[in-house]
């Protein structure tokens, strides 16, 4: 078999291992907002089985299973192994996933379905996304990985010019010449050391392109689900994974396959006095946040997940803010032009006579990811508390 | 860490290996990916990873490409239409010669009344194949008609040879409601589902690693399917799109999954007014297929018989031990020149001399070269035929060209529509949003050329199609 000895740690963990005396992973000894979050703990994750099983998104199959404790890269593990088990057309390849993946995504995929259907190819990303785009055409469902988000720029021609627009310009020779099926993994956002080119969150170059899906879950359990809705839908889509959830974000997930709905968010938590809207890994920080706001001043928060990015949820959201009358949209990826403008826009045209103050956009400032200054530069637990207060305030 | 993320890979597999003392177990996948990285004591052969069979030697000489080593051109006539080597007499019917001929000459007519028409402002744009319409043809004959095309722009004959009409033409360049793309593509982006050629687009070069892709869906379809007619995909593209990272990509990836797949390289001297000299320094693109381990040939492009012959072997290699699943790559050059400008928004004569230009449309040109050897070597062909043929073919032209003129465009909606396979709840929006400012300034907006005025721009959902 082809799997590396167990003595050995995997790349990843060379790579991620975290121990606590690490300099880089401390918090200030007296910090009582900007503390590590708990995944043991955190009401993001379903820490029961029954818990995980009575999300009404659920089919009823799923709903009357079983579920086992997963992290993330599992959960993506076992929505590829159900994708390529239950349709002979996915393929899935990129550089280094036949040994299972950097991040061991695809951890023995290869020797169950072959060489044929999961591979390595050569290190060019351009040439992994106009690959796929030419297996989907011809009918195939492929699943191209892109190690690191930040290495899908060569691929930027190949997804805009060419995936986002094959429907569209084959007008009516669309149904046989799309690239439904399409999907571009990528494991993307900041993980405590990635500099500049290992913590990346492109998603907002993405979702200036009409045609392309951006989806981003925040957890093992939508992983899996929106990893698969991803697989059938009948457009391309680019399926950004928070890489430092990976190992960390562990739940119970549905051991039966099922799909989560696309372009639709979740209200993660009802509130009444605020609204704040984000994806990924920073909801987390943002319900820490919460819990600490709540308490301080006497309020209540409504979170809400966008999980996908384009074309988002904007009913959902106007809904939500219609109610509190405020909004913070909070994400890793730089401020400038990035997914909090065009939420905050869409807020402002449709939501303009109940704001009770400005729309906050906190997100990474406009700089580029400095390995020491992470911690300054991503979104923390203290900057989404002081926006709540603000917003509170006004 | 990507870069840093491979060595550690290295290092796993040499320490598993180690570990083990033996070589990693097998299965099919690991054997394709590791090579011995052992070493006989005293051999005189390099046994790294990365070239498993290279001599060692104690000359130091750097390898270098010369013009006299070119790579040869393959041509089955001389320039006066006759057949060099009599063994090479083409085994092809007076039929098929003359369809050959009469999609050649077909492209050809068009050209010229459409360049004319882009002139006088009744299309947008055009791009005709002038001089190059041999290499579309002759390798369209070669393909079997269900095998996958991508194509770049300037091989209209492709569309010609595979069976579109002049109103299929007419109704892409003109922009009307019976065009494919819904009037969203500039003209000559031709596509056919009929016809299995994927939609032209402008960018160049990204079809080449689609053809990779599509190439290896086809070699899993091919399997799937052991009783139909085996598939190969082709892919032609200019020696300049060449220059692309994507033609790197696409054949190097190609080689290495072993793809079925014929690129088909128009190498007409110029991109745009860039000459060849300004493009590369290397013999041509053919050398570079070699350097990517593809089968490689270098062929006449002005002789039709001479690209059709290297297209039938081309393909019958692609897929030759395809019921092993060992399909390969070909890479085909085929040399011709660009008679005509880039496009109706060139005026080539602003960068190489109307003499040279007027020289080779006069000395060799596909066209004229198969109607020599028609003529002489066939007896099939004569002048009476030829003023016949000319004249219907401009007949039909101009009458499907005046259909088109008149024909309305698509309904307003695909604007919109198509984007995705449902409309968005945003893009529902924005048409209820363009329709509101269309009906409260309405001499502001021409719709009438298009089918169903405003009422076109409404947009069901369920992807329902308003015509």
């Amino acid at each position: 078999m082809a799997r590396p000895s167990p003595k050995l740690k995997s790349v990843t963990q060379l790579l991620f291992a975290r121990p606590a005396s690490r300099g880089y992973a401390s918090h200030p000894p007296n910090a009582r907002l900007n503390t590590p979050t708990d995944y043991g703990t955190t009401p993001l994750l379903h820490h029961s089985s029954k818990s995980a099983l009575s999300n009404v998104e659920l089919p009823a199959e799923a709903r009357n299973g079983t579920t086992s404790r997963i992290n993330l890269f599992q959960a993506i593990n076992s929505a590829l192994a159900h994708a390529l088990r239950s349709d002979p057309r996915v393929l899935l390849f990129g550089e280094d996933v036949a040994f299972g993946g950097v991040f061991r995504c695809s951890m023995n995929l290869a020797s169950e379905f072959g060489d044929d259907r999961v591979f390595n190819t050569p290190l060019s990303e351009q040439g992994i996304v106009g690959f796929a785009v030419g297996a989907a055409v011809e009918g195939m469902k492929p699943i191209a990985e892109i190690q690191f988000a930040d290495y899908v720029y060569p691929a930027f021609d190949q997804i805009v010019n060419e995936a986002a627009k094959i429907r569209y310009r084959a007008g009516t020779n669309a149904d046989a010449q799309s690239c439904g099926g399409l999907v571009i993994r990528m494991p993307a956002g900041g993980v405590g050391h990635g500099a500049l080119y290992h913590s990346q969150s492109p998603e907002s170059l993405f979702t200036h392109v009409p045609g392309v899906r951006v989806v981003i879950p925040r957890s093992p359990s939508q992983a899996k689900g929106l990893l698969l809705a991803a697989i059938a839908s009948p457009d391309p889509v680019v399926f950004l994974e928070p890489k430092i959830l990976y190992r960390a974000a562990v739940e119970h997930v549905p051991a039966e396959p099922y799909m989560l709905p696309l372009s639709k968010a979740e209200v993660l938590k009802e509130g009444k006095d605020v609204t704040i809207i984000s994806y990924g890994t920073p909801l987390y920080t943002c319900q820490t946040a919460i819990t600490a706001a709540e308490k301080d001043f006497n309020c209540s928060v409504e979170l809400i997940d966008l999980r996908t990015i384009y074309p988002w949820d904007r009913q959902g959201v106007v809904t939500s803010v219609n109610k509190t009358g405020r909004c913070i949209v909070v994400h890793e990826s730089m401020v400038n032009a990035g997914v909090g403008a065009e939420v905050a826009a869409t807020v402002q045209e449709k939501c303009f006579l109940r704001l009770e103050a400005p729309v906050q956009r906190v997100a990474g400032w406009s700089t580029h990811a400095g390995l020491a200054y992470e911690r300054f530069n991503i979104p923390d637990v203290t900057r989404v508390y002081d926006a709540i207060r603000k917003a509170l305030e006004w | 860490m990507k870069r840093i993320a491979e060595r550690h890979l290295w290092r796993e597999i040499a320490a598993t290996t180690r570990a083990s003392g033996r070589r990693p177990a097998r299965s099919s996948w690991q054997q394709q990916r590791w090579s011995s990285v052992s070493q006989r004591p005293g051999s005189d052969r390099v046994h790294f990873p990365g070239a498993v069979n290279s001599r060692f030697t104690t000359a130091l000489n750097f390898a270098r490409a010369t013009e006299d080593d070119a790579m040869p051109t393959f041509r089955i006539l001389d320039q006066e239409g006759r057949v060099i080597d009599p063994s090479l007499e083409p085994q092809i019917s007076d039929e098929e010669v003359i369809k050959l001929y009469t999609d050649m000459v077909s492209v050809s007519v068009m050209d010229l009344i459409m360049f004319d028409a882009q002139r006088q402002g009744r299309i947008s744009f055009y791009m005709v194949s002038a001089g190059e319409e041999g290499i579309a043809v002759g390798s369209a004959s070669s393909l079997h008609p269900d095998d996958p095309i991508f194509a770049q722009y300037r091989e209209t004959g492709i569309f010609q040879h595979r069976g579109f009409t002049f109103d299929d033409f007419m109704a892409q360049l003109f922009a009307t409601k019976d065009d494919p793309g819904l009037a969203r593509n500039m003209p000559v982006h031709y596509g056919s589902t009929k016809y299995r050629i994927h939609t032209i687009s402008s960018p160049l070069a990204t079809q080449l690693p689609h053809a990779s892709g599509a190439a290896y869906a086809v070699k899993l379809q091919n399997q799937l399917n052991p009783t139909d007619e085996p598939r190969v995909v082709a892919c032609y593209f200019g020696e300049g799109a060449a220059s692309e990272g994507d033609f790197h990509a696409a054949l190097n990836i190609a080689a290495t999954r072993a793809c079925p797949v014929i690129f088909i390289c128009r190498n007409n001297g110029y991109a745009i007014s860039t000459p060849t000299l300004e493009q590369y320094r290397g013999d041509g693109i053919a050398s570079r297929g070699v350097g990517y381990g593809i089968d490689t040939i270098r062929v006449d492009g002005n002789d039709i018989l001479a690209v059709r012959e290297v297209t039938a072997r081309a393909r019958q290699r692609a897929l030759q031990d395809a019921g092993e699943g060992k399909c390969r790559p070909v890479l085909i050059e085929a040399m011709s020149y660009r008679v005509s400008h880039h496009s109706t928004s060139d005026d080539s004569f602003a960068y190489r001399a109307r003499v040279e230009v007027e020289d080779w449309k006069r000395r060799d040109n596909p066209i004229t070269r198969l109607r020599k050897w028609m003529e002489d070597g066939r007896g099939i062909w004569n002048e009476e035929k030829e003023q016949t043929l000319r004249k219907e073919t401009r007949k039909n032209v101009l009458t499907a060209y005046r259909k088109a003129e008149k024909e309305k465009k698509p309904p307003l909606g695909s604007l919109l529509r198509d984007v995705y396979k449902e409309p968005t709840e945003e893009l529902l929006e924005q048409a209820a949003a363009l329709k509101s400012v269309m009906e409260r300034y309405p001499d502001e907006y021409d719709v009438a050329e298009f089918v169903g005025g405003m009422d076109g721009l409404k947009i069901d959902t369920h992807n329902k199609k308003k015509t």
